[in-house]
């Protein structure tokens, strides 16, 4: 008990201030004035819409992350079940009675933003399974009762978001989750298992699917099959990559981009025009800045004192690799096309919100990462 | 309990860390593997797909090159291309189309079935794409609409070049015309395909089609970049074009006016040529049609009323049309008499009129003079077209002799080769009716053979080439329709003529074949004849035919020796005179116009000094001596009035070069 105290963190503001990650901010920062820097191509070298309203979301959430930091861990593991039920809510709620767009029912009008609750589904869950997991002992990971509540857990929001319906963000939900359960101790022959029942039943699940997902899967293993229709998206997406060669087009200059044959070039598809401009080596750069900000997040989570701290760094790390890599693996024709934006870079609300929030919380690990959770 | 549970949380510390581990292994793989498809697509494929950018966002635009113009001797253009007034309109570029339609409507007095067939175009097209209104509005109409201007935004009045034949139908058969290019254009022809552009006018006949490839000109290209959408965003590059060649012809714009004027409201051809430089001065066929009319499309009622027209406005009948020549063979039937030995000029044959035609195996041969000429000389038989003599003459000849003099001369073979459909003709053998018809050949169709009639098929430009070649002495010579910048001045061709006739009488067979070797590609006007005396001869009966009593074109003379010409007439049946009809002795109004006879006529002139042959057919125009000799007259007085105007830039012709 006296142990535990002692650790406890009594720290004054300016050796919290003293203790941010600032390699982590840097890297959060630069991924910003990138991120702006293509949506302001996006917009064709003008300040307008998107880039105007990306640079203020960029702005307003990072401040809101810098507040996230100086909240005690032991807030989030206290309210972790609570965010996730209020997520919840929102899902039903958007499934009841959101706003309606490109056939997907997915949005709450909240007259400031349009939110996107399955966008922050993502970050609760992982914040659900890390307090669930802090404290089951490790002898009881594989017991019944504790595979049989996460999946439920993890279940319910899927099961919402894949109706709305919203494909790639009910897989990247899932793969959070299913990340957690990974690091909990899950026994590996469950994944394996579930793996294998996976890809046997996955004809009877593409059957399940809407036409247009169904054509994008098809699509993605013969896009030259239907160039001007499903397979589109991506012999563009590769054109744009590919002729952006070693330097790039030059900022301002991707021609695939500025002439609008990219299709989602603000959100999905924004690493493609950034690619196209930057070329290889600004790709590999981003790609960089990324594995560093995934580095020192993973880094925070190792030197945690907590599990819960621990298991929200380690899934949260991971899941924003996860993210990364399904968005850039689709965009350069590696993945069938679904939904799925890449972290800070894509425009989007919610998804920058969600982020924000995350790198809040793994900020706050490192200032409370003597704080001892019960 | 306490150390238990440091156990447990040390256990599941390890857990998580080593999953962590094992995790992280796995990321560095799959980072690894989008570092590697990035390299393969930006560094490895990097080429490729900056091609398909480029696909992506380039177009080009190509304009109409502008066409080559034609110009006859003397440089006036005679095919040239005139400042078209246009109306353009972009559908985009206008807020309310229909509104303004109708106003254009008001101002140009357009129908509403023509404003409805615009509608349907533009519904065809882009948006961003250009609507032609009009593509060929007078300058009042334009003035009107450029006055109107401030309130018809989106419209473009636009100036751009249309084919133009100044000289409408006089040119016709010769230049042919242009329009709108056609699938089968597109299909037979590489360049029109390479260079077509919506909106191209090319040659459909004549020397327009023929020498589509000089004409036709290079496109001006535009590279524009565009969206994804198709849409121009800017101009990156403009390529200028080039205008098609000029095309200089070696036709006199007045005489082969003065052609169409002869053969004004007839069915008939006329073609005039320089006996030595073989240049083409006039050439011309009737009826014939407007050109002009074709370049926006002709209207559909005016093309049924060429097309049916009974005396055949789309045939050029001098290059394309096939006739028996009738006596306008005998002075190569002559020829080929004296120079094979058959005939001599003494020869004489007895010609005893209807009553006595010759007869050959129980068939008769009548003369076309029912009383009969009597006792004919050739030099008489020629001057008065006894068919009596003929007979005789090329049944001693045989078919096969004639046709290797009549073949020399010019028939049985293209002439210009620059006119698609121009016909060979017939010059008829044994050889030819074996592999042709599969029978043998019969000695009656060797006499009529012999006045022209039977198989034997000439054009009249085949005519006027054998007259020519008779004229200047007999030598072979070039005929052209095009101006040869290099051609030899009229002394040296004498030169050339003279000494190839000497060549001639010596026995010069291996001297000719080193001069072949050495002048494989030189003009030879090697002759034609055996002995210069026979072919002298010929045009001496010519002469007399047209200069002296008797002779069948007598009345048609000229006696001015300027202008005084020599030739020969030639009456062609277009069917077998019966007995019955051959008795009835009809005049030519009383016969149905179809199955009157083709009036002919050779002739070359001034007869002292010759320097031009013409031929003349009028269809079913009844005998050449009333109806073709006549207009011979009036031609030689033209073409040789404008003669010394021909010589002066000929000269400067020569010294240009």
């Amino acid at each position: 008990m006296f142990i535990q105290s002692s650790l406890s963190d009594k720290s004054t503001f300016f050796q919290k201030l003293r203790s941010l990650d600032y390699i982590m901010l840097f890297c959060i920062l630069i991924l910003g004035i990138i991120s702006s820097l293509a949506m302001y191509s996006t917009d064709g070298g003008e300040l307008l819409y998107h880039s105007e309203s990306h640079i203020i979301r960029f702005l307003v959430f990072f401040t809101m992350m810098i507040f996230i930091s100086f909240i005690n861990i032991k807030t989030w593991h206290t309210f972790g079940y609570l965010f996730y039920v209020i997520v919840l809510g929102l899902l039903i709620w958007a499934s009841l009675f959101g706003i309606t767009a490109q056939g997907s029912q997915r949005w709450i009008d909240l007259y400031f933003i349009n939110l996107q609750p399955s966008e922050l589904m993502k970050i609760a869950i992982i914040l659900c399974f890390a307090k669930y997991y802090h404290r089951v002992q490790i002898a009881n990971v594989n017991k019944l009762r504790n595979i049989i509540i996460p999946i439920l857990i993890l279940f319910v929001p899927i099961s919402l978001v894949v109706t709305q319906p919203d494909l790639g963000t009910s897989i990247l939900i899932a793969l959070s989750g299913i990340i957690v359960l990974w690091l909990a101790g899950v026994n590996a022959k469950y994944f394996i298992y579930s793996s294998l029942i996976f890809i046997i039943s996955a004809p009877f699940i593409i059957s399940f699917l809407k036409p247009y997902q169904k054509l994008r899967i098809l699509t993605f293993f013969d896009p030259d099959k239907d160039p001007l229709g499903a397979g589109y998206q991506i012999i563009q997406s590769k054109i744009a990559v590919g002729s952006g060669g070693l330097i790039g087009k030059g900022f301002l200059k991707g021609t695939q981009g500025y002439l609008e044959f990219l299709p989602e070039k603000h959100t999905d598809f924004i690493f493609t025009l950034f690619s196209e401009e930057f070329g290889f080596v600004g790709s590999i750069l981003l790609l960089v800045v990324y594995a560093i900000l995934i580095f020192r997040i993973i880094r925070i989570g190792s030197f945690s004192r907590s599990f819960f701290g621990k298991f929200f760094c380690y899934g949260f790390g991971s899941a924003i690799f996860v993210y990364i890599t399904v968005n850039m693996a689709m965009v350069l024709g590696l993945l069938p096309i679904v939904g799925s934006p890449l972290p800070i870079m894509s425009y989007g609300g919610s998804s920058m919100l969600a982020t924000m929030i995350g790198l809040g919380i793994v900020m706050s690990t490192k200032i409370y990462r003597r704080q001892m959770i019960s | 309990m306490i150390g238990s549970g440091e156990d447990s949380g040390f256990k599941k510390t390890n857990t998580i860390n080593r999953r962590m581990f094992i995790f992280a292994a796995a990321k560095t793989i799959v980072f690894c593997g989008i570092v590697g498809r990035l390299f393969s697509l930006q560094i490895s494929e990097n080429k490729k797909y900056l091609t398909l950018s480029d696909k992506n966002r380039l177009r080009e635009a190509r304009l109409p090159p502008i066409r080559g113009e034609f110009e006859d001797y003397f440089g006036n253009r005679i095919a040239k291309n005139l400042t078209v007034y246009q109306l353009h309109v972009v559908p985009e570029q206008v807020e309310d189309f229909k509104t303004l339609m109708v106003r254009i409507k008001d101002i140009l007095n357009l129908s509403d079935s023509y404003l409805q067939d615009l509608i349907k175009k533009k519904n065809k097209q882009k948006p961003w794409e250009t609507l032609i209104i009009s593509e060929n509005l007078t300058w009042g109409e334009f003035s009107k609409i450029n006055f109107y201007l401030h309130e018809l935004s989106g419209i473009r009045p636009v100036l751009t070049v249309g084919r133009n034949y100044p000289y409408n139908e006089t040119y016709t058969h010769v230049l042919g015309y242009v329009s709108e290019a056609s699938v089968n254009d597109l299909v037979s022809s590489d360049i029109i395909k390479q260079r077509n552009v919506p909106g191209l006018r090319v040659g459909k006949i004549g020397l327009e089609k023929a020498l589509e490839e000089d004409l036709i000109g290079k496109n001006s290209i535009q590279r524009f970049e565009v969206n994804a959408y198709g849409k121009r965003i800017n101009q990156i590059d403009f390529q200028e074009g080039e205008q098609g060649k000029t095309i200089k012809l070696t036709i006199d714009t007045e005489i082969q006016k003065y052609t169409q004027e002869l053969l004004k409201e007839k069915a008939g051809s006329i073609s005039v040529m320089d006996i030595y430089t073989g240049e083409i001065i006039a050439m011309n066929s009737s009826p014939s049609f407007n050109p002009n009319l074709f370049l926006y499309g002709i209207k559909k009622n005016k093309w049924s009323e060429i097309k049916n027209d009974p005396l055949k406005p789309l045939l050029n009948k001098t290059v394309s049309g096939l006739y028996s020549p009738g006596s306008t063979i005998k002075p190569i039937v002559a020829l080929s008499a004296l120079e094979n030995d058959v005939v001599s000029p003494n020869f004489k044959v007895n010609c005893r009129g209807h009553k006595h035609p010759l007869e050959l195996y129980g068939m008769k041969y009548h003369c076309w003079k029912k009383q009969g000429h009597g006792y004919m000389s050739l030099k008489n038989a020629i001057k008065q077209s006894c068919d009596t003599y003929f007979y005789e003459a090329s049944r001693l000849l045989g078919v096969d002799r004639l046709n290797a003099t009549a073949t020399k001369f010019g028939l049985g073979d293209i002439v210009l080769g620059r006119f698609f459909n121009e016909k060979k003709g017939i010059v008829p053998s044994t050889k030819w009716k074996k592999e042709a018809i599969g029978q043998n050949w019969y000695l009656g169709e060797t006499l009529i053979n012999g006045i022209g009639q039977g198989y034997i098929q000439v054009t009249p430009l085949q005519l006027c080439l054998m007259t020519a070649q008779l004229a200047n002495g007999g030598h072979k010579i070039y005929p052209k329709i095009i101006l040869d910048k290099k051609q030899e001045s009229i002394e040296k061709i004498k030169q050339k003529m003279k000494l190839a006739g000497e060549n001639n009488e010596k026995d010069s067979k291996l001297l000719s074949a080193t001069e072949k070797f050495f002048n494989i590609n030189e003009k030879n006007y090697h002759a034609l004849y055996r002995n210069k005396q026979n072919v002298k001869f010929v045009l001496d009966a010519m002469f007399s035919s047209t200069n002296e009593i008797y002779g069948t074109s007598f009345s048609s003379r000229i006696e001015d020796p300027k202008y005084q010409f020599a030739g020969k007439t030639g009456t062609a049946q277009v069917k077998r005179i019966t007995k019955e009809e051959r008795e009835l002795d009809l005049k030519i109004n009383q016969i149905p116009y179809k199955e009157r006879d083709h009036a002919w006529y050779i002739a070359f002139g001034p007869y002292k000094n010759p320097r031009y042959a013409v031929s003349i057919l009028i269809e079913h125009g009844g005998s050449g001596s009333s109806t073709a000799a006549p207009i011979a007259k009036k031609l030689f007085k033209s073409v040789i009035d404008r003669h010394d105007l021909r010589e002066q830039v000929q000269i400067k012709y020569l010294t240009d070069v």
